[in-house]
Order: C-alpha cells, then sequence, then structure tokens
C-alpha cells in the first residue's frame, strides 16, 4: 500500500524545517467527471495535526480550498536528532492517515 | 554546525480514532488525551472543532465575525508572499511569516472564493509562525491573511490575478 504522505525533515541548529507532501485529491464537489457528467462528491482533508515528541505544535483546519494532494511547510525550534516529528490528518469523510519522521 | 537534509525512520502509524481524539480542553494543569496508538503515549491535545460556520460564510463579513475577528488593524509584520499572477488558480503558492509577538492563529482566506475562509492555522509553543502551502483561488482576488495575537487580529493582504479559475466545475 502507498504511503500516504512524503516527509523531508532538515535540521539546521535546533530548527527542523519540514516539507510535507500528502496525497488527496481535496475535491471541492464542483467538478464533473468528465467521462460520466456527475459532480465528483466533496471529499477535502479538513484536520491536520502536527506533533512534537508527542507534543502538539500545529493543529489546523482545512477547507476544500487548500490545493489536490497538499502541501505544507512548516518549521520547529527546539528541535534535535533523534525527535520525532508525527503528521496526521483526518478528512471529512473520516478517512485518517498518519505518519512519523526521526530527526536526523 | 552543518545542514543535514535525512528523512529517516518514516513510518506509518494509525491517526487515533475519532473516539478516542478527543476535544480535550485544558484546565489549570492541563487533561491528557490517550490514543489507541503505542508511540504517541499521552499528549495534551487541545483539538480544534472544525469551525463549520466560518467555512461556509460566503460574505467576507461573515467569515471574519465567525472567526472572532471584530476588529482588524492592518499590519506591515505579517509577510505574505504570492504571485502576482497564478497561470493556474488550482495550485496558488502562498508562504506566510508573521513577525508579531504571540501568534497564536494565521488564518487564510481568498476574498473572492465561493467561501472566503480558506485555512487556519493554529500555532502551538514550539512551531515558528511561518506556513508555506498551495491554495485554489477561484477568479483573481486579494488574498488575506489574518494573524491572531494576544487576542487582537492583525491583517496583511496581497491581489492575486489568477488566469484559470481553481476551483472545478
Amino acid at each position: 500500500m502507498a504511503d500516504a504522505m512524503k516527509i523531508r525533515a532538515q535540521l539546521r541548529g535546533d530548527l527542523a524545517d519540514i516539507k510535507v507532501l500528502m496525497f488527496h485529491p481535496m475535491e471541492t464537489g464542483l467538478r464533473k467527471d468528465p467521462l460520466s457528467g456527475e459532480l465528483i462528491p466533496l471529499h477535502f482533508i479538513r484536520h491536520l495535526v502536527v506533533t512534537h515528541n508527542g507534543k502538539v505544535v500545529m493543529d489546523a483546519q482545512w477547507s476544500r480550498a487548500i490545493s489536490k494532494n497538499p502541501f505544507v511547510n512548516f518549521r520547529i525550534r527546539g528541535a534535535k536528532a533523534g525527535d520525532k516529528v508525527a503528521i496526521s490528518w483526518e478528512d471529512n469523510k473520516g478517512a485518517t492517515a498518519s505518519m512519523e519522521t526521526t530527526l536526523n | 554546525m552543518g545542514a543535514r537534509s535525512v528523512t529517516s525512520s518514516v513510518q506509518a502509524v494509525g491517526f487515533p480514532s475519532r473516539r478516542k481524539f478527543l476535544r480535550v480542553l485544558a484546565l489549570g494543569g492541563g487533561c491528557l488525551a490517550i490514543f489507541s496508538v503505542g508511540w504517541l503515549r499521552c499528549a495534551r491535545l487541545l483539538a480544534a472543532e472544525w469551525n463549520k460556520a466560518a467555512f461556509d460564510a460566503t460574505a467576507l463579513a461573515d467569515t471574519l465575525k465567525d472567526i472572532g475577528a471584530n476588529s482588524v488593524s492592518e499590519s506591515d509584520q505579517i509577510q505574505l508572499k504570492a504571485p502576482e499572477i497564478a497561470e493556474n488558480g488550482a495550485i496558488v503558492p502562498i508562504e506566510i511569516t508573521s513577525r508579531i509577538p504571540g501568534t497564536q492563529t494565521i488564518y487564510v482566506i481568498a476574498d473572492k472564493n465561493p467561501q472566503p475562509l480558506v485555512a487556519i492555522f493554529d500555532i502551538e509553543p514550539g512551531l515558528e509562525p511561518f506556513i508555506s502551502t498551495r491554495i485554489k483561488m477561484g477568479e483573481s482576488s486579494k488574498v488575506r491573511v489574518l494573524v491572531k495575537a494576544g487576542g487582537k487580529f492583525y491583517a496583511a493582504s496581497q491581489d492575486v490575478k489568477v488566469t484559470i479559475g481553481g476551483c472545478g466545475g
């Protein structure tokens, strides 16, 4: 099964620069299926949580207006090698995904 | 100390199930939410409820009201980087840096989207007040960034021209 997201973490001193690419259609509900002509239902990530060693550092609420295959870049201060950063999301259908990376 | 660019030990773990993704109100000292996933031990979780009213609002005035932004001051301490012209409205890159001390929340708004509110980022201690992401814009519009700090709202904005709208349809 393919990973739900790709994480790229760079540690510069005590700053961890994290780039995440999530695989999700982020359907607006306004797009028509080119073959059937039917509207493709609304399907988007509503909630994103980032933790650093288990502590929440970011709690984001999203709308369907975040681009398909969401990309997000954020930075955590006070980071060091061995720290764990986890990214989790939940979408409007209740599906969830989570991935953790260890800073190096 | 040089920069190291390695992503190691990436592993997929289960997102806490919705029942266990508790909304915890920190009451002097904090409460703990326990997840079913082993590695995530106990963590104080401030799971914000999805702000349906604000995300459903179609008029900018209602969006601002629904996020509690009754009074907003323009600020030059919010840096917003967005293209002047976005070829593809489905992918408009934006980068936000807030230099306002005590930044708690960053809001992203596209005035002319069917619903102006695009995203809300709660910045907890440890996170730099910096976000870079990509948004959809239905048509040329002001992109507005609001920052909540110390209970007050500050804003910066930039006009972004869109050649092909990004909402679908």
